[in-house]
């Protein structure tokens, strides 16, 4: 039973890596704060488990997942390509709103609020992936090789560029570099590893809806950034542990149903607050944040 | 034959050029090809910029040349426009009206990049680096003259340029490990680090916006002596100086602006002389 419980946390801490560093891709080494990140993880999400139903093989809806939320970061950062800072923040938000709206009301597609149930978990090349195990060895292996492309890719020249972009942007093309192109590439890959840890979100949980998409989930997910570090790969990857971890060990407690949901939200609170004040950089960050 | 086979390949040679001149694909490299086979003479030409920001005049049908391996110097009371010319050239402020030729080039209203790629380089008057940057990384930054390509980036190793970093550490006198985050760097080093990473992007025209504002008088001839040989070099140079003994020792040629007017121009002998000049700094 136990053992059960653990997979169950180590999958969805893995989930959350993916998604928190690609995140970190966007926020901590271009330094624009994108709310929208969690509509993409939607966007991703919804797209693998409608294909998959359909009959498409899940490699096709995996990888489409990832392509869709690229594409859908792609028209974010066009729409919103005049915004900096807060304004940027903000579209992004209203992005995300948008995106739960679209899901919420496109009843022909994604079944409104009903949401999709069933959504098996995969099969690979004639492997069918049954139980939480093998899904933990999958999701580990996807995740694995994604957080060390991102790794690779922040680690380049590519990513020193995106960096130097983050800290003065007209310096930058003062010096010859193309930054709308930067953002769009940035974007384009952030987006793409938010759609595909939506396919592994989709697939595990088996069942998603609108709900599952919203502010709270974005809350969680810069919490784990912040915590991590701003542009360190490493800390998303130990804060994503300890952010899923903990809110889990509340279910050991003697608390009321009605009290356990929102005692997580004050435990990321205060995790938050108490980081800010004595650890403003986060556990690996070398960037402060304004 | 041999001269034939010579003068052919650099007939075909100034054609592609002027092809892709045509095109607007021009950039830093091609520019010093260009220059280094004598297609043409380096030269930016400024014709009647002006510049409002809402009722202020910034610049009022200023025009200005920068000649090839001449230093100008542009000076003037304090906002008399002078970095403002240097934001419209760089396109960091859109000009209202005028036009700026790079080599007969219209370059007007360009994005900031390619204005950069075309070959203008310059500092900032607020020395603007990259804060979470080490020293090597802004120099890597600076010494491509193209944008990293994402997968080229991520399959090849890059070539390795240390020896050409130290060298442009060495020749600015800039002594700090190159791991050094430049949030780290006293303000003067700052300035050098500056100084260096406009050296290092490709060019054929150097901006330097009061390179030696706010620094001790040892750190002022260094930086003489670093802008004196980028010039013996054969480098085009124009400055923005309030240092008029700095600029009188060093610019060949000078403009005065005032109230974003040109009142004077000329060498550093008849600008001296100059009584509006003079006005312009100590008052009727």
């Amino acid at each position: 039973m136990i053992l059960l419980f653990v997979v169950h946390v180590l999958i969805l801490i893995s989930i959350y890596i993916l998604l928190a560093v690609s995140l970190n891709l966007v926020l901590g080494y271009t330094g624009r704060v994108n709310l929208g990140h969690v509509a993409l993880f939607g966007i991703g999400a919804y797209t693998s488990a409608l294909l998959y139903i359909n009959g498409i093989p899940f490699v096709i809806a995996f990888l489409a997942s990832g392509f869709f939320a690229g594409f859908s970061g792609f028209v974010l950062i066009f729409a919103t390509k005049r915004l900096k800072g807060d304004y940027y923040a903000l579209a992004t938000l209203g992005f995300s709103f948008i995106v739960y709206s679209l899901l919420l009301n496109l009843t022909s597609i994604t079944r409104g609020p009903l949401g999709i149930a069933g959504i098996k978990k995969p099969e690979l090349f004639g492997f069918a992936i049954t139980n939480n195990f093998s899904y933990l060895t999958f999701s580990s292996i996807i995740v694995l090789i994604s957080v060390f492309i991102i790794w690779r890719i922040v680690s380049s020249p590519f990513g020193i560029l995106l960096g130097a972009m983050r800290d003065d942007e007209t310096a930058l093309k003062v010096l010859g570099k193309d930054t709308k192109m930067l953002k769009y590439k940035a974007m384009g890959i952030s987006a793409f590893f938010a759609g595909i840890s939506g396919s592994l979100f989709a697939h595990y949980i088996s069942f998603i809806d609108p709900g599952t998409f919203t502010i709270s989930e974005i809350i969680l997910v810069l919490t784990i950034v912040i915590v991590g570090g701003i542009a360190s790969t490493k800390g998303s990857i130990v804060a994503s542990a300890i952010i899923v971890v903990i809110p889990e060990l509340l279910r050991f407690l003697p608390l009321p149903g009605g009290i356990a949901g929102p005692m997580r939200q004050i435990l990321y609170s205060i995790i938050l607050i108490v980081l800010l004040l004595y650890k403003p950089r986060g556990l690996f960050g070398r960037i402060e944040l304004e | 034959m041999k001269n034939k086979i010579l003068r052919i390949k650099k007939s075909l040679y100034v054609l592609h050029t002027k092809v892709r001149s045509l095109f607007g694909l021009l950039d830093a490299q091609d520019a010093n090809s260009m220059l280094k086979h004598g297609v043409f003479a380096m030269h930016l030409d400024i014709k009647k910029v002006s510049k409002n920001f809402g009722g202020i005049v910034a610049l009022d049908k200023c025009s200005l040349e920068i000649k090839e391996g001449k230093i100008i110097a542009i000076i003037g009371p304090n906002g008399s426009g002078k970095s403002t010319l240097f934001n419209v050239i760089s396109n960091i402020v859109s000009a209202g009206k005028g036009k700026i030729y790079f080599s007969k080039e219209d370059i007007t209203g360009r994005e900031e990049h390619e204005i950069a790629k075309i070959g203008i380089s310059r500092t900032f008057q607020e020395v603007r680096l990259f804060k979470n940057l080490t020293i090597e990384e802004h120099l890597k930054v600076a010494l491509s003259d193209s944008d990293y390509k994402l997968i080229k980036s991520f399959f090849y190793r890059q070539p390795n340029e240390d020896d050409r970093i130290k060298e442009i550490l060495e020749m600015v006198g800039l002594k700090k490990p190159v791991s050094t985050l430049s949030s780290e760097l006293s303000y003067g080093q700052k300035k050098l680090l500056g100084l260096a990473v406009a050296i290092a992007k490709p060019h054929s025209i150097l901006m330097l916006d009061e390179p030696v504002a706010g620094i001790n008088p040892e750190l002022r001839k260094e930086i003489f002596r670093i802008i004196k040989e980028l010039n013996n070099k054969g480098e085009s140079i124009a400055i923005i100086e309030h240092d008029m003994n700095f600029v009188m020792n060093l610019a060949h040629y000078i403009y005065v602006l005032d109230s974003g007017r040109l009142i004077a121009e000329g060498t550093p002998r008849e600008v001296q002389k100059n009584k509006r000049v003079l006005e312009a700094y100590l008052g009727k």
